[in-house]
């Protein structure tokens, strides 16, 4: 670690690694009640579970967001951290409106917390991923307006790089196209139009940036490639995303309500939307492949090269497979895209944070990498967990294909709940592959604890 | 990458690319927003139909069910839930009024919420409306 602010991450990623735990117990509770419809009925209803589940991720990737921000930024601006205060101010902020946030939504049925938050006086809540009450949802702009900030003053103060325009261009868009949860107007068309705006320019444009620049950061550290190669990748990368993503927010227009000329638009641009993670991949190799210097940290090196292999699997290869408007009329809204949203998920960016958590986190205890036993057991972590995502994917994968079938094509189809009973051996077998997950994710935190002899410094 | 494609070309088509296509998209959604008067039938959103939407929410039914396709997968589809129970409002309230409190043994179980017969009513009429939206032929067949 080269400036003493920089340590104002690791609280940031302990929080994100504790929540993370927290995703994959709600995740395996929801697996359980695919095939036991009634497990904890009433006390968590499947939606409930649902919302703690995909509410937890979100909050743990931004958690994980802010402090590869809070890290990556005073080093690459060769300078102190603006105000570690108001970092440390924000962390102690956004962790009890999380954590508040999630026990109201375990605590009283969702409607109680809805009239007890004043939703009534500013509808936002009640809308996948954006369940949050409208309070949270102001607090989350505000601990991201402190935040962007206290990055964009440490940027100005110190070295300007491509890495920290093309992640501050990334975090600023997170927060803009955010404010589009505040807009929910009667006409659900127009709701479900916007809504997209926050979901889709997240995670196929702005997250994409944050994406980039982490990995490129970690691959000039591990790699000590030269910065104005890598900086050229990192520019034609971010420019396919958003040249394909935007447009590809089309592929979500087809069916809700909008002109069918989005049936051709969606379909052509976010059919190139795998463009740009191939291209991430190729990269990430081709780095590593050329590297300069054999950094003790290797595990890292393998977070960033899972990360773009994982994401192009995830996001490139399963998001293709429904994005075009004659599949998708079959396929929308069926396992098969909850298959794509774990993969893709996890390739991105639950991968890039554990990425960066691995580069630094060593860093921040003193050490230029870990033993080489810790390593092994968090290289444990990674295969464990990634097996399991490609398995809970396939299983998914499995299920929706003969959902599709079953339910939406030939002369006989079947209702939704007959046809779910006939799939359940794919839902037993994504618990299991859920289970394994567990196991991964143990083992990555036993890493942590593992002794040893310390690796020679980089 | 080619030594003749140079960093500035690369930062000058990011940020070139990006201002352009998001004009583009900007532009895209004007007309769009033209266009969906006639086909969301905003005139029969009535008092009734925005109440029941803010039902809709602030019970999350969107956390188990989907509507128009996009939601939760543990449930039926709702977009056309209108014409799969025979354009008949009354047997939707009677299904929504009717589940068990405690859930039904070892099925996937929808909660009882209470409703009062205006707010079923409201929920009704605010899925009758959802079931006339132009989907583009969307779903395929009843079954959603
Ligand atoms: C890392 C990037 C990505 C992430 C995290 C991601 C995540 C998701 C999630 C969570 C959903 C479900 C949304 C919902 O609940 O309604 C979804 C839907 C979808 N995604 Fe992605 N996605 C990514 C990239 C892509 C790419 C590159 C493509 C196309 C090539 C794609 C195509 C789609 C399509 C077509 C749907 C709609 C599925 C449906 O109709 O039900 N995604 N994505
Ligand atoms: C033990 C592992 C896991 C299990 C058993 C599990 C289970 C589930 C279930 C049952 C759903 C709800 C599907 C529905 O709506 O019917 C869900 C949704 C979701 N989960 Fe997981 N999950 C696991 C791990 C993860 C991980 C690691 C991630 C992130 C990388 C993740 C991200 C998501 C997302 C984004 C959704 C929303 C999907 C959509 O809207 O299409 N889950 N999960
Ligand atoms: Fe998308």
């Amino acid at each position: 670690m080269q400036y003493q602010s920089q340590a104002v991450a690791k609280p940031y990623f302990i929080a994100a690694l504790a929540m993370f735990a927290g995703q994959i117990i709600f995740g395996l509770i929801m697996g359980l009640q695919y095939v036991i419809g009634d497990f904890l009925f009433p006390e968590i209803p499947f939606n409930v579970a649902r919302m703690v589940h995909t509410n937890l991720l979100i909050v743990w990737l931004l958690f994980g967001f802010m402090g590869a921000a809070y890290y990556l930024v005073p080093e690459e601006s060769e300078t102190e951290l603006f105000s570690p205060k108001l970092a440390m101010a924000l962390f102690w902020i956004f962790l009890v409106a999380g954590v508040l946030t999630i026990v109201g939504y375990l605590a009283v049925p969702y409607a109680t917390l809805a009239k007890i938050t004043g939703n009534d006086i500013l509808p936002t809540m009640g809308r996948e991923f954006l369940e949050q009450p409208t309070i949270t949802k102001i607090g989350i702009v505000i601990v991201a307006l402190g935040f962007l900030f206290n990055i964009l003053m440490t940027v100005l103060k110190g070295r300007k790089t491509v890495i920290t325009s093309v992640l501050l261009i990334g975090l600023g868009g997170l927060a803009v196209f955010f404010l589009f949860s505040f807009y929910n107007p009667d006409n659900l068309v127009l709701d479900k139009y916007f809504w997209w705006w926050t979901v889709h320019l997240w995670v196929e444009g702005v997250w994409e940036l944050i994406l980039g620049s982490i990995l490129a950061f970690v691959l000039i550290k591990v790699t000590g490639v030269d910065r104005e190669v890598i900086e050229k990748w990192l520019y034609v990368i971010i420019a396919m995303t958003l040249i394909t993503g935007i447009i590809g927010t089309g592929h979500h227009y087809f069916w809700i309500g909008t002109p069918e000329y989005w049936q051709v638009l969606g379909s052509i641009f976010s059919a190139l939307e795998p463009i740009p993670f191939f291209m991430m991949a190729v990269f990430a190799f081709n780095m590593v492949n050329r590297r300069r210097r054999e950094h003790p940290n290797k595990v890292a090196t393998l977070w960033a090269l899972g990360t773009a292999v994982m994401s192009f699997l995830g996001a490139g290869v399963w998001g293709f497979m429904h994005t075009l408007a004659p599949v998708n009329y079959y396929t929308h809204g069926t396992q098969l895209t909850a298959a794509h949203a774990h993969m893709a998920f996890y390739g991105a960016y639950v991968m890039i944070v554990l990425c960066m958590i691995s580069y630094a986190m060593p860093m921040m205890r003193g050490r230029a990498a870990n033993s080489a036993k810790a390593q092994v057991v968090e290289m444990w972590g990674f295969w464990l967990m990634t097996i399991s995502i490609v398995l809970i994917t396939l299983f998914l994968t499995g299920a929706g294909i003969l959902q599709v079938y079953m339910q939406r094509m030939g002369d006989a189809p079947m209702s939704f709940m007959v046809v779910q009973d006939k799939i359940t051996l794919f839902y037993w077998l994504r618990e299991a592959a859920g289970v394994v997950f567990l196991i991964g994710l143990i083992t990555y935190f036993a890493s942590f604890f593992v002794g040893g002899d310390e690796a020679a410094s980089a | 990458m080619s030594e003749n494609f140079t960093k500035s070309m690369a930062r000058n088509m990011f940020y070139g690319g990006a201002v352009f296509f998001f004009l583009l998209f900007v532009g895209l959604t004007f007309d769009t927003m033209r266009e969906l008067p006639k086909r969301d039938h905003r005139e029969n959103i009535t008092p009734e139909v925005a109440q029941g939407k803010l039902l809709w929410e602030e019970n999350d039914c969107i956390g188990c069910h989907t509507l128009l396709g996009e939601g939760a997968y543990f449930a039926p589809e709702l977009g056309n839930v209108y014409t799969r129970f025979g354009k008949n409002k009354q047997a939707i309230m009677a299904f929504i009024k009717s589940r068990p409190v405690d859930g039904i043994e070892g099925r996937r179980s929808m909660p009882q919420f209470n409703f009062s017969d205006e707010q079923l009513n409201d929920i009704a009429e605010f899925l009758k409306w959802t079931s006339e939206i132009n989907s583009a032929g969307w779903p395929p067949n009843i079954q959603g």
